[in-house]
């Protein structure tokens, strides 16, 4: 009984700056953060990373996995919560699966016919992604 | 005296301008809920990036990002938010003139100043005066979005990362209650020591990429969330002000009505009071001839 217990859950706070999409106990949630996607269990270290685009996906004390897909932000780890600030989260339910099928679409057609500017390009590219992880994230339905 | 004829026309007007009123009221309070809703929603937001952006600057060097820095210049941007419409009782001219005020009060050193107006009533309020208006953001309260408070933030950050602005102060209205607004001033720029966090600030961090990476980052964001915050609070705010407003003109016509109504009962009773005795002074002289 000399050491502390370690928590086996943290409470998850997904923000953004419309509204507060998830505040849950969960066991482990994965995110991805500047440098690959990490995954977090109770009792982390401090940390703190900036986030890019991608699916979030967290797993509750009951034991499902929800997911979701996060647009740039941060995340601030401590033992026994997980903050997570990103600029647009959706929950896979919540996603418009027609309309990110038609982002993609338009995203595709564009970087078709691009010329040279490089700015259009990064920026037709990052939507490309953004449709594509929606995608991904929306099959994920409960 | 009016006529009997005048005075149901008034009525009549009063009436009509009450339905209005009433009309106004109650789209004011539908979209007061909404707006209420939305600034409870986007406050965990900014309190979170408080929280973090607190916890972040006591382990960064404070010194290096340049939104931190003090300068000693005296140029001054003033954000001065109103609405886009009036009809909202002092809602408008309160904020314009705490803005003025301030102005005149920096006006006596050797100070520029300049105004980066939002709202439609603030920009015609500030046409026709001596300042110099730098950005003019209109008629877009009714789609009001996050991009709007990026939008306006990145602009402010831009000015002041170039060096065409020492200090950016924002007016706007704070929104305390359906009944009630505040007027406030804060100081955005150059962002001001942040409070210490609360309760037990874990030592050994670990940052990806670096702390510096991440502050650049969050930085100016704060500063569009605050912004956005600030335009959610004088919308939530104006519909208040709009609301009361509306809700004390339909009282007001209310009590106009049962007044005119007085008059016009009066003034009825008197015409019958004084057919009747026509009427009756008629009778008796054909009596008394007869």
């Amino acid at each position: 009984m000399a050491t502390a217990e370690i928590p086996r859950t943290f409470l998850l706070e997904v923000v953004t700056p419309q509204r507060l999409v998830v505040s849950e106990e969960a066991e482990e949630v994965i995110a991805p953060g500047a440098e690959g996607y990490f995954g977090v269990l109770g009792g982390h270290l401090p940390f703190m990373t900036t986030l890019k685009f991608g699916e979030l996906t967290y797993r509750r004390t009951r034991g499902e996995e929800r997911h979701l897909a996060v647009s740039w932000g941060y995340a601030e780890v401590l033992p026994t919560r997980v903050t997570i600030l990103a600029e647009a989260a959706e929950r896979a339910e919540e996603i418009d699966s027609a309309r990110a099928e038609a982002a993609r679409d338009r995203s595709v057609a564009r970087l078709g016919k691009l010329g040279d500017s490089t700015v259009d390009f990064v920026r037709a590219q990052e939507a490309l992604m953004r449709a594509l992880t929606r995608l991904e994230v929306a099959v994920k339905k409960r | 005296m009016a006529t009997l004829q005048d005075i149901r026309r008034r009525i009549r007007s009063v009436q009509g301008t009450q339905k209005i009123t009433r009309a106004m009221k109650l789209v004011a309070a539908a979209k007061l809920r909404r707006a209420q809703e939305r600034i409870l929603a986007a406050r965990p937001y900014s309190n979170k990036m408080d929280a973090v952006l607190a916890s972040l600057a006591l382990r960064a060097d404070r010194s290096a990002h340049p939104l931190l820095v003090h300068r000693a210049g005296n140029r001054k941007v003033l954000v001065v938010i109103a609405a886009d419409r009036g009809l909202c009782g002092a809602f408008n001219s309160n904020i314009l003139r705490r803005s003025l005020e301030w102005l005149r009060q920096q006006g006596e050193a050797e100070v520029a100043l300049t105004l980066v107006v939002v709202g439609r009533k603030t920009s015609d309020f500030y046409r026709r005066r001596p300042v110099t208006v730098r950005a003019a953001y209109v008629n877009f309260f009714d789609r009001l979005a996050y991009e709007h408070g990026a939008e306006i933030g990145q602009e402010l950050v831009r000015a002041y990362a170039e060096d065409s602005a020492d200090e950016v102060h924002l007016c706007y209205n704070e929104f305390k209650s359906a009944a009630t607004q505040r007027v406030t001033v804060v100081k955005l720029l150059p962002i001001e020591p942040l409070p210490e966090p609360e309760g037990e600030v874990p030592v050994d961090f670990l940052y990806e990429p670096s702390a510096a990476v991440i502050l650049n980052r969050l930085l100016p964001k704060h500063i569009e969330v605050q912004i956005y915050r600030a335009l959610l609070e004088s919308l939530a705010a104006e519909y208040g002000a709009r609301m009361t407003a509306m809700d004390n003109a339909t009282k007001n016509a209310g009590e106009m009505i049962e007044v005119l109504t007085i008059a016009f009962n009066k003034a009825r009773q008197e015409r019958i009071t004084k057919e009747l005795l026509e009427v009756v002074a008629g009778a008796e002289a054909l009596r008394a001839s007869g």
